[in-house]
């Protein structure tokens, strides 16, 4: 089936199967390897995407539901080579170790600031419960969180 | 995961009448929990009818008072609701403490109530389970079962069901509207879904084609001093092992009305209706609360990992009690 979307921004046609994700139709399809397939069961938010302004789970979606539908990628929060500040932010602090939960956790911090400019501790961490990192033990993801709270107009 | 084809129905009706003719597809709507469960390979259906589109995803009032939800409302805008939050905080808080943000965004009301069980067995292909296979046997009974039933389980199967949304619905006497290949259908929360008996394969009293097209509440004025506890293995993300939601009506130190109603005990969502019926009347005391859990708990048969279950759902049902008639004042 043919399947439109408008992905960070621009309209995007592609021919896909019955019973793909969108997570697939994104990094298979469109070449946008920035969402991460790590459980692929909604577990570990490394997928996490905005679909029509919401932050959800890319693998649990099937590419029919989306269609239509207006996707943004982490690929589509930096301004061409200017990063976002909630990415500079997680470049200071050092939040990024083997760097495969990184783009979901921005995409999810990214959607926590814009609803909540001030979080405290346990906002954060409530907001990120669904993105897991198996290297930094998430002092440093805090910490980025906290900066980009500083520094997000 | 096996082919299958998908599609979306114009209207209620129409999806309806498309399950009704293919006895091996099903409904379709957040996708957090069958989608994942057809990756599992635990479940194959050969067609998806896609209905997040089809029911209606608002929260609106009711001539009588109360509420009516939409199946197709997500569960974070449910948890957000001003009227919820006011006039039925348990229900709020019951979303809040389930999954995550991501997934709420994407579940709906309908989904959340029909969820399958987070038992591990009926997850696992590769091992008996009387739920996926009937008649093969239950892994769960001499196996790893920490998390589950203590209450209402059959020698067939021990499985806990998994919504916190659905025990505080339980709670506030919700009644489930449904659509079906034979009409309509009003069914209070209590007999949606079932015990599991010898036909553990059956996990409501739905029939297959019966879509959930809305939730309504009662205009009950207490409901507003409810509440939601939940206790798990972590301080957020996890499926609770033992859960309650109460509301409490109390007038010069004695409780006018209850309700109470458990997770994590039993394939349903418990209703605590001995529990209730020993308190209405009495004083509201710490002594009476856990009196009450008592008698509630008497039938609890634990399994070998959670006997746990039996003290923590006490001291839960007489903490949150204790709460509530504190905040009822
Ligand atoms: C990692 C993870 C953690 C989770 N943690 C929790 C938790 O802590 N607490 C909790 O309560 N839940 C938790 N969940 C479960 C989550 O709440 C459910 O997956 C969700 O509510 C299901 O809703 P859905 O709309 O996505 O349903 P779907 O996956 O689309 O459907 C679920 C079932 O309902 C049927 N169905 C859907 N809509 C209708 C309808 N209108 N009428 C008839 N049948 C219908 C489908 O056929 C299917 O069998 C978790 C899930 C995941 C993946
Ligand atoms: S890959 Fe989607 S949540 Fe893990
Ligand atoms: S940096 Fe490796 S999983 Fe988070």
């Amino acid at each position: 089936m043919k399947l439109r979307l408008m992905v960070n921004g621009e309209s995007r046609e592609t021919e896909v199967r019955e019973g793909e994700s969108l997570l697939y139709v994104l990094r298979e399809r469109l070449g946008l390897f920035g969402s991460k397939n790590a459980c692929e069961q909604g577990e570990c938010g490394s997928c996490s995407v905005y679909l029509d302004g919401e932050l959800v789970c890319a693998c649990l979606v099937l590419a029919g539901q989306a269609e239509g539908s207006e996707v943004v990628t982490v690929e589509g929060l930096s301004e061409g080579e200017r990063l976002h500040p909630v990415q500079e932010a997680f470049l200071e602090a050092g939040a990024v170790q083997c760097g495969f939960c990184t783009p979901g956790l921005i995409v999810a911090a990214h959607d926590l600031l814009s609803r909540n400019s001030e979080p405290t501790e346990a906002e954060v961490r409530e907001a990120l419960a669904g993105n897991l990192c198996r290297c930094t033990g998430y002092e440093k993801i805090l910490t980025a969180v906290q900066m980009a709270a500083e520094t997000t107009p | 995961m096996r082919p299958y084809k998908y599609v979306r129905a114009q209207d209620v009706d129409g999806a309806v009448a498309t399950l009704a003719e293919a006895p091996n597809a099903a409904f379709l709507a957040g996708g957090t929990n069958l989608v994942d469960l057809m990756k599992l390979e635990v479940m194959t259906p050969d067609m998806l009818v896609d209905v997040r589109r089809l029911t209606s995803d608002r929260v609106e009032g009711l001539d009588d008072g109360g509420l009516r939800i939409g199946a197709a409302v997500p569960n974070s805008v449910l948890a957000a609701d001003h009227k919820i939050r006011s006039r039925y905080p348990a229900l709020s808080q019951a979303l809040l403490a389930g999954a995550s943000g991501q997934l709420r965004n994407l579940a709906t009301t309908g989904g959340n109530l029909l969820q399958h069980t987070r038992c591990v067995y009926w997850q696992d292909v590769t091992t008996p389970c009387n739920k996926r296979e009937p008649g093969s046997g239950c892994s769960a009974i001499e196996g790893h079962n920490k998390n589950h039933a203590i209450l209402g389980a059959s020698e067939h199967c021990v499985a806990t069901h998994p919504s916190d949304m659905a025990v505080a619905m339980a709670a506030l006497d919700a009644f489930i509207n449904v659509q079906g290949p034979e009409g309509e259908r009003r069914i209070p929360i209590e007999e949606l879904h079932r015990l599991p008996g010898d036909e553990p394969q059956r996990d409501t009293t739905l029939q297959h084609g019966e879509l959930i097209t809305s939730v309504d509440l009662p205009p009950v004025e207490f409901f507003s001093n409810s509440k939601y506890r939940k206790v798990r293995e972590r301080a957020s993300y996890a499926f609770a092992l033992v859960s309650v939601a109460a509301a409490l009506d109390i007038e010069d130190g004695i409780v006018g009305d209850v309700r109470i109603a458990l997770g994590g005990v039993a394939h349903k969502p418990w209703r605590a209706t001995k529990a209730e019926e020993a308190l209405r009347g009495e004083p509201a005391s710490e002594a009476n609360f856990r009196a009450a859990a008592d008698i509630e708990l008497e039938d609890a048969q634990p399994l070998r990992d959670n006997a746990f279950k039996v003290p923590l759902a006490r001291n839960v049902i007489t903490r949150t009690l204790l709460d509530l008639s504190e905040e009822g004042r």
